[in-house]
């Protein structure tokens, strides 16, 4: 399908999506609650992306980006990349982990790296980092006490004792 | 230093040899027999976290071969080997690890640091959040072999200084006083 | 600190459904690196798998972020260093698309044939590293020799033996050696002699057949929702070659298929990677004889800085799809970086396929798989 398709059909189910073409693949910015429908939509038919390849978080210091790319493994030169941009000091989003199995291992890292909450997420824990490391966050499913936490991957992040700055 | 001399031009068998008809005698010190025994026979733990781990298997594959010093027998479990090689980063996470490795072999034991990273954190130094800054923070280390990484012939080297260290049967403490006297 | 794990969970059930919780690593012999697996085991079927990662993280992305451009690509030879020289490539032909460098065609052909002759050794070490797992040492030092003739023509060439930062956006950081095509010629025929030898050995061997026949089966679906890619994937049916679907450098202009295998069990993934070597040998016949002559590194400024924007670059690997992810605002360093690893999806199958064997399939299962830790812990 074609970027003017993609574009078509998308705006069809989701309104509220912005569109960015001046990068390699087309880029689309939507609202984090409207972030699971539309990706369930792609999902399935007609479009059938069902192979995400890379799913990351930007810190851009007023705000978190959460990114995705994706590619359908029938058309192989669609691709597709999905951005949301969360809340700083309370960063939740949901899980695609039902959608894309990739996403577990995927979302428990950008979790550890930059706090990002992903809700219904079956088993959110840190992957890579030790676990004393990491101060104590309310595993409530609705909201995070803001707490400071070790989170690496953040631009505003200090560790004085192992960071030796160049 | 003349002790550093005396090992160096050794007979291979320390000891002298008395010529008598049927055979010969041979007068040693117990000392001697036991640290020339002990260094022609240290058995590795393979323990190689990374990069520089492809650099000691490939020196334990055929064309570099360490098994001609005595080091064939790679062991799984710390508790038989005598020389822990660590070939590759510590990190945080793995430095208790370690610490427990090297706990639970017998004594005497022996550490060699290969790698620009075990002897002090190498190309992550400045930066990181999650690198041990040398492996001699978390235990003490005998030899280091600089390198990134090391060729295999550099790791040969290392393996017979350690053991030209081993046939001086000085302890760590007395080394360095050897240094700093002479 | 490092937790003791609970042995027995439960002391009043070790009826016929209890339950025994061991740890595989982070030290143990089969030289993947340090990984700990958490294997919950019922007798001796595994119900469990959990992968503790982390014991070689070092930081990479967060220390990138201070590096400029010519320096960071260096690091990612530290990552998966059995294919270092196809991550530099990643990287540097990230660079250039960023930049619109144009690279000469001496340089394009010489970065090909080094990619395949990296893929060739990650390979044998590969095959080496697998049978000793499984208990055969031969294989171990028969791989070697072949591998010892490869870092034999990198050593001439790029002057080292397994990091070679040899790689630079724009082409090539020197020329070859005189003797580099000489030496190249001699390997392959070397090469296509000794390969039967694997064959022989290891292929046909009927324990090896029955402990990776049926084991560790990975569904074309599965492969595809948890995001493997490689030979992982190819065994599985599942078509995705990096260097078919978006050719880079010189691999648009040589024929070699891409191999895959329908059964998606470990013997699968085996076939395919001996197969593979002998795709990548015809590559390299293709091209070695013409090297075209010309310069070996385009025009660049000396200090590179990337316009403000964000650029992806995928290569193939010997072990999937690498990929190289860059947000930069306009400065010399980046702001973001992010490499997305192949072994990072392909750990995740573990638990998986290997539900409901044992533990020796587990070790057959874990071998084909062909991780590199710090590539997954970056």
């Amino acid at each position: 399908m074609t970027n003017e398709a993609i574009k078509e059909y998308i705006t069809a189910k989701a309104p509220t999506a912005t569109y960015d073409e001046t990068g390699e693949w087309l880029n689309i910015l939507v609202e984090s609650t409207h972030f699971k429908s539309l990706a369930t939509i792609l999902n399935g038919q007609p479009m059938q992306m069902n192979f995400l390849f890379c799913l990351t978080c930007v810190d851009y210091t007023t705000h978190l980006t959460m990114v995705y790319h994706m590619t359908a493994t029938k058309d192989r030169n669609m691709n597709i990349v999905i951005k949301t941009n969360l809340d700083r000091a309370n960063p939740i989003i949901e899980t695609v982990s039902d959608i894309w199995r990739t996403a577990e291992f995927h979302e428990r890292e950008v979790f550890e790296m930059f706090g990002v909450q992903f809700a219904n997420h079956p088993d959110l824990r840190r992957l890579i980092l030790e676990e004393e490391t990491a101060i104590a966050v309310d595993e409530t499913k609705e909201a995070v006490v803001e707490t400071k936490g070790y989170w690496p991957l953040r631009k505003d992040f200090e560790d004085p004792i192992n960071m030796i700055k160049l | 230093m003349e002790l550093n001399e005396n090992i160096a031009g050794n007979p291979p068998f320390p000891g002298i040899i008395h010529e008598t008809p049927g055979g010969g005698i041979v007068v040693s010190t117990f000392d001697s027999v036991i640290n020339w025994a002990r260094s022609n026979s240290l058995w590795p733990l393979s323990f190689a976290t990374s990069c520089c781990g492809i650099e000691m298997m490939s020196t334990a594959s055929a064309k570099y071969d360490f098994s001609r010093f005595g080091f064939e027998v790679a062991r799984a479990s710390p508790r038989q080997a005598d020389v822990i090689i660590i070939a590759g980063t510590i990190v945080n996470k793995m430095a208790p690890v370690l610490k427990r490795l090297y706990d639970q072999m017998a004594d005497p034991k022996y550490v060699i640091a290969m790698g620009a990273c075990a002897i002090s954190g190498g190309p992550f130094f400045y930066n990181t959040y999650s690198v041990v800054k040398g492996a001699d923070h978390v235990i003490p280390v005998d030899v280091y072999i600089p390198g990134c990484p090391p060729r295999p012939e550099a790791l040969l080297h290392s393996l017979i200084s350690l053991q030209e260290k081993i046939k001086m049967g000085m302890t760590r403490d007395q080394i360095r006083q050897e240094f700093k006297t002479s | 600190m490092y937790n003791q794990t609970e042995i027995i969970k439960d002391t009043t059930d070790l009826g016929p459904d209890g339950e025994l919780v061991i740890n595989i690593g982070p030290q143990h012999p089969a030289t993947h690196g340090v990984l700990h697996l958490v294997v919950t085991l019922n007798g001796e079927t595994i119900k469990k798998i959990e992968p503790h990662l982390g014991y070689i993280h070092r930081s990479i992305e967060k220390m990138c972020e201070r590096l400029s451009y010519r320096q960071f690509i260096y690091v990612t030879s530290r990552m998966d260093y059995l294919s270092s020289h196809i991550n530099n490539t990643a990287c540097a032909l990230l660079i250039e698309k960023g930049m619109q460098i144009e690279v000469p065609e001496r340089a394009k052909v010489v970065r090909t044939i080094l990619n395949e002759l990296t893929r060739i050794a990650s390979h044998e070490l590969w095959i080496g590293a697998m049978a000793m797992d499984l208990g055969a040492f031969t294989p171990f030092f028969y791989a070697f020799r072949e591998r010892e003739l490869i870092t034999d023509i990198m050593e001439d060439t790029c002057g080292a033996r397994l990091t070679m930062n040899y790689i630079v956006p724009g082409g090539l950081m020197y020329d070859i050696h005189p003797n580099f095509q000489t030496k190249v010629k001699a390997f392959v025929k070397q090469f296509k002699e000794k390969v039967t030898e694997y064959e022989d050995l290891v292929t046909g061997n009927v324990i090896f057949q029955s402990r990776t026949k049926g084991v560790g089966v990975l569904t074309a679906e599965d492969a595809i929702s948890y995001g493997c890619t490689g030979p992982v994937a190819r065994a599985s049916g599942v078509s995705c070659d990096m260097r078919k679907i978006a050719p880079y450098d010189a691999y648009d202009r040589v024929e070699f298929d891409e191999v895959i295998e329908t059964a998606g069990d470990s013997f699968a993934r085996y076939i395919v990677r001996i197969k593979e070597m002998n795709q990548s040998i015809r590559i390299i016949e293709q091209l070695i004889d013409n090297i075209p002559e010309g310069e070996f590194v385009g025009k660049t400024k000396n200090v590179l800085k990337l316009n403000k924007g964000e650029f992806y670059q995928r290569v193939e690997t010997a072990r999937g799809e690498f990929g190289v992810y860059i947000v930069s605002e306009g400065g010399t360093t980046p702001y973001r970086i992010k490499f997305r690893s192949p072994g990072f999806s392909n750990l995740s199958v573990l638990d998986h396929i290997a539900k409901g064997s044992k533990i020796g399939d587990l070790m057959a299962s874990m071998g084909t798989l062909d991780l590199v830790i710090p590539d997954i812990d970056r």
